[in-house]
């Protein structure tokens, strides 16, 4: 035994440091390094071949910047983002308020389950895009056209969600309230919704993705405003630079949005993960 | 109510206490359902103060037991009452630690201990005030802001034993709150509550299968019978008087005892 003890217990030992071509060799092979590179090729490359094709089919990357600052200037991009995010936005928070509200209802009562369900399923099996038309017959070509289209497109993964959430919360779970002589309101709000946010914050990351297609979609077949009316008008008119700029556009929202959500998904579901983690 | 049960020291009463279940029947068989017995006129006392546990095999009825004494679920015949009023849902004054810690894994240790004062209403400062001398109690003030994940099992469980003090409660209920534990975190624990008990005065029924544990903590055992379940017998832990002064467990007759246990357990009566 006493030969052991002679070194003192280490708790923790230095981590050695790395040398400069190391550090070099960690940058330069690091996700974002490669991630930049690989879309810097990609823009010489088109570049290069987008100057030597007819313009009609194929613009290159200088040319779209260009009719980009024109059509900034000219201010028939801001509108047309600002003709696509009002709707979408109105179209979005309606699509989460009403989709969570329709999972719990669901999920809570087991006759309104069996009332609305038939519904949800057949809706759900449709192509929601098969309705679009049907839509703007009812609700017009305009704002309220677009939001119903909207919500019929993204409402379906958060009503699903919500309800898988809810039922996944498990009877052990509920006992911790009951045993403590929660009233059932408290078990709700308490336990049972705050159990089932990592669903539902999944299912609005889906529902973000369905709502952009579902508001182009809307403006594709409206086709006098917005990012999707902006699209066809040029498609039309073989202006192919000017095409690509709310394609673009269209591509930053729906990346700004995706990661905003996701950001405030692993915000509010981190126990899960740590949960997840552990096991 | 009746005289017997009116005698002044008794915390909780069991009357004649049966429990049923329903039993699956085969598709194709005309019989009628059946029940099968998972508890069979139980009749006990605990006394107030006492620390009870109940001892015995899985599937013997005794967590069935410690749920209807703590109003989760009804019994079909007979009666409890605890001082006197009949259980008949869960009472605020009756606080739960549970096999699995039972614990909130979206709250903060801090959250999960004020859980019980935040059903009741309780103000925010004045819960989170308690709260915190609660975990201190219990040896985790420095993770107080930690959720349950970031936590050892035992750890979680004091915080499982923190949260069931929060209402200075006059019955706590333990079903098997320390079987998922390693061998010495259960140790330490056991010791643990025992101080913490033995400062409280709160009537502790204790629900195990381990034979040591019973014979560490208790005053005394309700040994069962399984299928169906009955207490066997209540015996008073001969080792209760020396257990809050020392670790009864290095005591010269422990393994006698437990061996008289493990007999009572495993014979037929």
């Amino acid at each position: 035994m006493s030969a052991l003890q002679e070194m003192p217990p280490r708790k923790s030992v230095a981590a050695p440091q790395p040398t400069l071509p190391q550090r070099l060799r960690e940058v330069l092979t690091s996700p974002n390094a490669i991630r930049t590179a690989s879309v810097a090729v990609f823009f010489v490359i088109w570049e290069y071949y987008g100057r030597r094709m007819d313009p009609i089919f194929m613009a290159p990357p200088s040319a779209i910047f260009d009719a980009a600052l024109q059509l900034i200037q000219s201010g028939a991009l801001k509108k047309a983002l600002i003709q696509t995010l009002w709707p979408f936005s109105v179209g979005m928070a309606l699509t989460v308020v009403v989709g969570i509200a329709l999972g719990i209802v669901m999920a809570q009562w087991r006759t309104l389950e069996y009332v609305l369900d038939p519904f949800i399923n057949a809706l759900y099996a449709i192509p929601r895009i098969a309705l679009v038309p049907l839509i703007i017959l009812w609700a017009g070509l305009e704002f309220v056209g677009k939001v119903t289209i909207l919500v019929s497109v993204a409402i379906f993964p958060i009503t699903v969600n919500t309800f898988a959430g809810i039922r996944d919360v498990r009877g052990s779970m509920l006992e911790i309230g009951r045993a403590y002589g929660a009233t059932e309101w408290q078990i709700f709000w308490k336990i049972i919704l705050p159990a089932a946010v990592p669903f539902i914050m999944a299912g609005i990351r889906l529902a973000v993705g369905l709502a952009i297609i579902g508001i182009i979609v809307a403006e594709f077949f409206t086709a006098i405003s917005g990012l999707g009316g902006m699209i066809v008008e040029y498609a039309n008119v073989f202006a192919t630079a000017k095409l690509f700029v709310p394609i673009i556009v269209i591509a930053i929202v729906g990346v700004v949005l995706t990661e905003l959500v996701m950001w405030l998904e692993r915000r509010m579901s981190r126990w899960r993960q740590l949960e997840r983690e552990r096991f | 109510m009746q005289a017997m049960q009116a005698s002044s020291d008794g915390m909780v009463v069991y009357d004649d206490v049966s429990k049923f279940f329903p039993v699956r029947i085969r598709p194709g068989q005309k019989e009628r359902p059946e029940f099968m017995v998972a508890l069979d006129r139980v009749n006990a006392t605990v006394r107030k103060g006492e620390l009870i546990t109940l001892l015995g095999p899985s599937g013997c009825g005794k967590t069935t037991l410690l749920r209807l004494t703590a109003g989760l679920i009804a019994a079909d015949e007979g009666r409890i009452t605890i001082e006197g009023t009949r259980v008949t849902a869960p009472r605020k004054d009756a606080c739960m630690v549970f096999q699995n810690f039972g614990l909130l894994p979206w709250r903060t240790v801090l959250g999960n201990v004020e859980f019980p004062l935040e059903i009741d209403g309780v103000g925010a400062s004045e819960r989170r005030d308690l709260a915190r001398h609660f975990i201190d109690l219990v040896g985790l003030a420095a993770f107080a802001e930690h959720y349950p994940h970031e936590l050892s099992g035992g750890m979680q469980q004091r915080v499982g034993i923190a949260r069931a003090l929060m209402r200075k409660p006059i019955l706590i209920f333990m079903d098997e709150p320390f079987g998922a534990l390693d061998a010495q975190t259960r140790e330490q624990l056991q010791e643990d509550f025992l101080t913490i008990w033995s400062r409280t005065g709160a009537t502790v029924v204790f629900v195990t299968h381990s034979i040591d544990e019973a014979l560490f903590l208790s005053d005394r055992i309700f040994v069962f019978n399984t299928a169906p379940g009955r207490i066997r017998t209540i015996v008073e832990s001969p080792v209760a008087a020396e257990r809050l002064g020392g670790d009864v467990r290095t005591h010269p007759d422990f393994g006698k005892y437990r061996a008289e246990l493990r007999d009572m357990l495993r014979s037929d009566p």
